[in-house]
């Protein structure tokens, strides 16, 4: 059972040391890593995901349940704590979809079974659906993401979720964010999007590659939240009409309900 | 004087991990030279002369680079010893991968490019498989579940390697391998073996024939399907 995990801070890309010492994260807490791009978010979530002991280039370390994780726990994907939804968007891995899932359970030591429920949960977020015997690389970049999330909620079903910029995905995000999201877990969301920015509990600010500071969602921001997903729900519509080739006639922006 | 040799596929990353590497050997005061073996050029020289480490350049031109790399092993010791370097480090551009240009008391790393597929683990060789060390790199490039599929296939052709997951770029796992270069045993040239056998390549082609009928060829050859002969006298 993983009740906390503590990032230590190390050195920015001046080769200062991070203005945040230490960042602790509980179970069940959603916690965001924002920053413009450069500002070293892959680069932190990159140092979770290692679980570094000082032997990466920012000199992070990480403490699962206030200790040092052991070698095994961090190289051996069958006890590995953390799965990672990382920025990519395709596949590369030249096989069937059926086939590349059924050999990622077998490096996970999970059930080959889980294979038609990972593809089942992939087509609840994108459009058109994927089949098992479908090549990975000729998925669109929607259905490449919604694949890779669903893997990541079944079969590297791990303690620690670390998701980066699933803005980026064009599949449903919220859905894809619940899914990933399961109860007790501790989960870390890059992003530039202040809907799933401000559905966090607290908020790492990344500068220049090291952690600037640390910041919990206010009162107020969480009862913005709920008004930008009400803005976020409308574009989405929006963006349901035009994909299936609807004309836009109008807005109202009283539709929205803010 | 410890020996480290590594092996990669083309555009792998190999210069760039080194680099990150070396550099933190040098930051603990430990002194490395680098041999760098290519076919007919490189400009790599001049990267690792940049952060301050002893470089030299060795082209093979018409020789297998490996067959270069093993041949030249003494010269490049006497050379790293002038410069008062605790390592030596070959880096070869090893071009078949079923060479596998370590010794037996080298530090035979591999850098392998995890974007090359799932399948490149399965298809290399010696030069995998009888590795010390495995480096992926480019694993940012693809998806986790990709990343554990490779990892899980090298260590099926080589279960006792140590599997280091580098980013050339950033430098991640560069300490890893730093780490492991200064276990390394050392050196002891006298006695000195390679682990594998180099592939056999004593023919005609091999001498400089350029005619590709079968008629033209003598010395030992093997058939697409699978017979292997001797040819000539």
């Amino acid at each position: 059972m993983i009740d906390k995990i503590t990032i230590i801070g190390g050195y920015n890309k001046q080769g200062e040391k991070e203005p945040v010492e230490k960042v602790v994260i509980n179970r069940g807490e959603i916690f965001g890593v924002v920053g413009p791009t450069g500002s070293g978010k892959s680069s932190l979530i990159g140092d979770i995901e290692q679980l570094a002991q000082r032997d990466t280039f920012s000199k992070r370390k990480i403490l699962v349940n206030d200790e040092e994780p052991t070698y095994e726990d961090r190289t051996n994907p069958r006890k590995k704590m953390v799965a990672q939804l990382s920025q990519n968007m395709n596949f590369l891995a030249d096989m069937s979809v059926g086939d590349f899932l059924s050999l990622h359970a077998k490096c996970r030591g999970a059930s080959s079974k889980c294979v038609n429920a990972v593809v089942n949960l992939a087509n609840t977020l994108t459009g058109e659906p994927i089949k098992n015997d479908h090549e990975l690389t000729i998925l669109s970049g929607g259905q490449s993401r919604a694949l890779m999330v669903a893997d990541v909620a079944i079969i590297s079903d791990s303690p620690i979720v670390l998701i980066d910029e699933i803005e980026n995905a064009g599949i449903r995000k919220h859905d894809a964010l619940k899914v990933l999201s399961g109860h007790g877990k501790i989960v870390m969301v890059v992003t530039h999007d202040p809907v799933l920015a401000l559905m966090t509990d607290r908020r790492i600010v990344m500068k220049s590659g090291g952690m600037d500071k640390v910041v919990g969602t206010s009162e107020t921001e969480k009862s913005l939240s709920k008004k930008l997903n009400k803005i976020d729900e409308f574009m989405l519509s929006l963006r349901d009409k035009v994909r299936n080739g609807d004309i836009i006639e109008d807005i109202e922006i009283g539709d929205m309900g803010i | 004087m410890k020996m480290i040799i590594v092996a990669g596929t083309p555009g792998s990353g190999k210069t760039a991990v080194l680099i990150h590497a070396l550099r933190s050997l040098k930051q603990r005061g430990l002194n490395s030279s680098v041999i760098k073996i290519d076919c007919l050029y490189t400009d790599d020289g001049k990267k690792f002369e940049k952060i301050g480490i002893p470089t030299k350049v060795g082209l093979s031109m018409d020789m297998c680079p490996d067959h270069f790399a093993i041949y030249n092993i003494e010269d490049m010791i006497d050379w790293a010893d002038e410069n008062g370097s605790e390592y030596l480090v070959v880096e070869t551009a090893g071009l078949c991968h079923r060479c596998a240009p370590y010794t037996v008391n080298s530090l035979g790393v591999c850098v392998i490019d995890a974007t090359s597929g799932p399948n490149t683990p399965l298809k290399v060789g010696p030069f995998l498989s009888t590795a010390d060390i495995a480096v992926i790199t480019k694993g940012d490039m693809i998806s986790q579940a990709e990343r554990e599929i490779f990892r899980e296939r090298i260590l099926e052709v080589n279960p006792n390697c140590k599997v280091i997951e580098a980013n050339g770029l950033s430098g991640q796992g560069c300490i890893e391998l730093a780490e492991e270069i200064v276990k390394s045993p050392e050196v002891s040239l006298d006695e000195e073996k390679l682990r594998h056998s180099a592939p056999l390549a004593v023919c005609t082609l091999c001498v400089g024939e350029t005619k590709v009928n079968k008629k033209h060829h003598r010395g030992i050859l093997r058939r697409i399907d699978g017979f292997q002969t001797y040819e000539g006298e």
